[in-house]
């Protein structure tokens, strides 16, 4: 996974709640079987409107998506965090993400910020008064900053970790392979087995 | 201080607990796909790692798959690359598979629970949201990203991140004609499409416990979308009777220890939920969402509602936009909306319980002119059990079309979805929007409110037909 330690780009300002996955990249584009290629996906059905955020010009480029609350509810799709990431985006700021998705983001180096919804208007009202207004999102001090914006993020260390690092889940879990055979050494006698009998 | 059935089942899987990290759990049970599986087998590939236990991993083919036509090849050579991945990766690394064609075929989650697989005091996951559904039986259940699916094929383990407690106890009994799928609209409308967000949500009190097994899947499936990490109902002689004999369940001494460990998995009296919600099953009713987003329901006896009544802002602005893109208007009655399309199915409502019920409406009846009306069971076994109780010829002699097994037109991955514009009954379990076709309109509905709104050709419940019921004899 690639680190995120800190992130400087554009706001593209997403004025909507329950944003769910099946928007972010519908189902018909999970037939790929590969990582990438999903950019042309995200948000399909609004991208068809000429009144949508992604096509206003003036947000082309941005990498910093702030939405409102329940960003990503709906399905497990990882193709959701792979389609934000093949699009560009780099960081998404929402009052309440869904727990899959946010499980996901993190795990493919997208960091997704938790930021009350006064301060989410505000980076909206910034982003519309002046679309070539930055932000910042600094993983390793926890802050978001922009003009009229100074706002610290909570999460949780082991997890900013792994991110400010770039750690590979699996190798740190396979540090732990003792524990797990001695674990499967003690399993009851009782649980199934997938094997046809 | 007591402990609750989610965290009996939690702390008999650690692995390993170290403060400030999360803790490694142990992963009973591995459903797989062919969605969301691929791109985790070529992470193991290109790291040169095995499955670990193959003996707890089990994949079907659902999501993509046709519901007609089966024996002919996929027509999308999109889809047909998917399930022959899948088919290569389980030749591959071992993993047993019941591919379109096999008799144990269909939605992954009616398929562990019918095998036997599914037992209580589990831990299983699936790179699947609706994964939640197996916490019926009192395991505790997941949905997990691709990722994750490649973490648990290799290690067999997750990184868990702690959980919180919610207590949805409903009291009392249901009245006729209220089902499990309208309690549990009842439930998210209540809380919220976030309302569970870090929550494990423990369903209780007398209602549940008078649930059969199916209707407890049912509820337990749509915990996800009140937002919760998983949904559980603590296990009881019902669980126990569906379980025992089939084809992975427990035999003999093995049986009496499963049983005994089973029976400590209840939540003790002293434990404290961090959060307890209550409802009165009595004061429940037929149940459909009007709007946009699961959370968006109300009782099929009122009217739309008006957003100009909501509290907060963020709940007004989606109401505004959920009705105008369901094309409907504030106060105009919900028994008005007139649907284009009825579907019976998915891991929600697709086995057979389901099916009888939709069918005793249907029976004698006509779905109405103009209104199409697909029935897809879940399984292979539940379409077999089906026919062999003439469930399909009840459809079919309404004008229901009865398809192959598979998740269908619940998300529309296959060729089964809806038109622009067109508008849909629907027992599955999501109303987004395109979810079941692009412009696709839908209405979430129990299977008994599916099969009255196929004959009327409006939202309705089979209450509103027994007046203009045709008096032909049941056809069962």
């Amino acid at each position: 996974m690639e680190a995120f330690t800190t992130h400087t780009g554009r706001i593209v300002p997403l004025r909507r709640s329950d944003v769910d996955t099946d928007q972010i990249i519908p189902a018909h584009w999970l037939k790929k079987v590969t990582r990438d290629g999903f950019e042309d996906g995200l948000f399909e059905a609004w991208r068809k409107d000429p009144e949508f955020v992604l096509n206003d010009e003036a947000y082309k480029g941005g990498t910093v998506l702030v939405a409102g609350p329940d960003f990503g509810t709906g399905s497990s799709r990882e193709h959701a965090v792979w389609a934000l990431q093949n699009y560009g985006f780099k960081a998404v700021i929402s009052p309440r993400f869904a727990d899959i998705f946010r499980g996901n983001s993190l795990k493919n180096g997208l960091l997704t910020v938790v930021l009350p919804e006064q301060t989410v208007e505000a980076l909206w009202e910034l982003a519309e008064s002046d679309p070539t207004a930055e932000v910042t999102v600094d993983l390793e001090r926890r802050k978001v900053e922009a003009p009229g914006v100074d706002a610290e993020f909570e999460l949780d260390e082991n997890a900013r970790w792994r991110l400010l690092e770039g750690l590979d889940d699996i190798s740190l879990t396979l540090k732990n392979d003792d524990a797990i055979a001695a674990y499967e050494a003690e399993r009851p006698g009782f649980k199934p087995r997938t094997q046809p009998v | 201080m007591g402990r609750t059935l989610a965290e009996k089942v939690w702390d008999d899987h650690v692995v390993t607990h170290v403060d400030g990290e999360p803790d490694l759990l142990f992963i009973d049970l591995h459903l797989v796909h062919e969605v969301t599986s691929p791109q985790a087998f070529d992470g193991l590939r290109k790291s040169g790692r095995s499955v670990r236990r193959t003996d707890l991993t089990i994949a079907t083919e659902d999501h993509n798959t046709p519901t007609l036509d089966i024996d002919k090849p996929i027509a999308d050579p999109v889809s047909r690359t998917q399930l022959e991945t899948l088919r290569k990766n389980c030749a591959d690394f071992g993993v047993r598979l019941h591919p379109l064609g096999d008799d144990d075929q269909g939605v992954v989650h009616v398929v562990g629970p019918q095998l036997g697989l599914t037992q209580p005091g589990m831990t299983v996951v699936c790179g699947d949201s609706h994964t939640s559904t197996h916490g019926a039986f009192g395991a505790l259940a997941f949905g997990i990203g691709t990722s994750q699916v490649e973490h648990v094929l290799a290690t067999q383990t997750l990184p868990m991140a702690p959980f919180k407690t919610m207590a949805v106890t409903v009291d009392g009994e249901l009245p006729d004609g209220v089902t499990a799928k309208d309690l549990i609209l009842a439930v998210i409308s209540k809380i919220g499409t976030g309302g569970g967000q870090g929550y494990v949500i423990e369903y209780r009190g007398e209602a549940i416990e008078k649930l059969s097994m199916e209707a407890r899947m049912t509820i337990c499936n749509m915990s996800i979308e009140a937002g919760a990490r998983a949904g559980m109902i603590a296990p009881d002689e019902t669980t126990f009777a569906y379980v025992q004999g089939r084809p992975h369940a427990p035999k003999g001494a093995d049986w009496d220890a499963a049983v005994a460990y089973w029976k400590t998995l209840r939540t003790d009296d002293d434990a404290v939920f961090d959060r307890e919600v209550v409802i009165d099953a009595s004061e429940l009713a037929p149940y459909v969402t009007w709007g946009t987003n699961p959370g968006q329901g109300a009782p099929l006896s009122q009217r739309v509602p008006d957003p100009a009544d909501f509290d907060d802002a963020a709940s007004r602005l989606a109401a505004e936009r959920a009705l105008e893109y369901m094309g409907l208007s504030a106060g105009q009655p919900l028994r008005d909306v007139a649907v284009d399309t009825v579907f019976v199915g998915s891991c929600t409502n697709g086995r057979i319980e389901d099916l009888r019920s939709a069918a005793s409406v249907l029976s004698g009846r006509k779905v109405a002119d103009g209104v199409r009306m697909l029935v897809v069971p879940g399984s292979v076994r539940v379409a077999l059990q089906a026919v062999e109780e003439g469930l399909d010829k009840v459809f079919t002699a309404a004008g229901a079309e009865w398809r192959h097994a598979g998740c269908s037109m619940c998300l529309g991955m296959n060729p089964d979805q809806l038109a622009p514009g067109e508008r849909a009954a629907s027992t599955s379990n999501r109303n987004f929007e395109g979810r079941q076709g692009k412009g696709g309109r839908t209405h979430l509905v129990s299977p008994q409110v599916a099969a009255a709104t196929a004959v009327t050709g409006r939202l309705a419940s089979p209450a509103d037909l027994s007046e203009n019921a045709d008096a032909e004899p049941a056809g069962v």
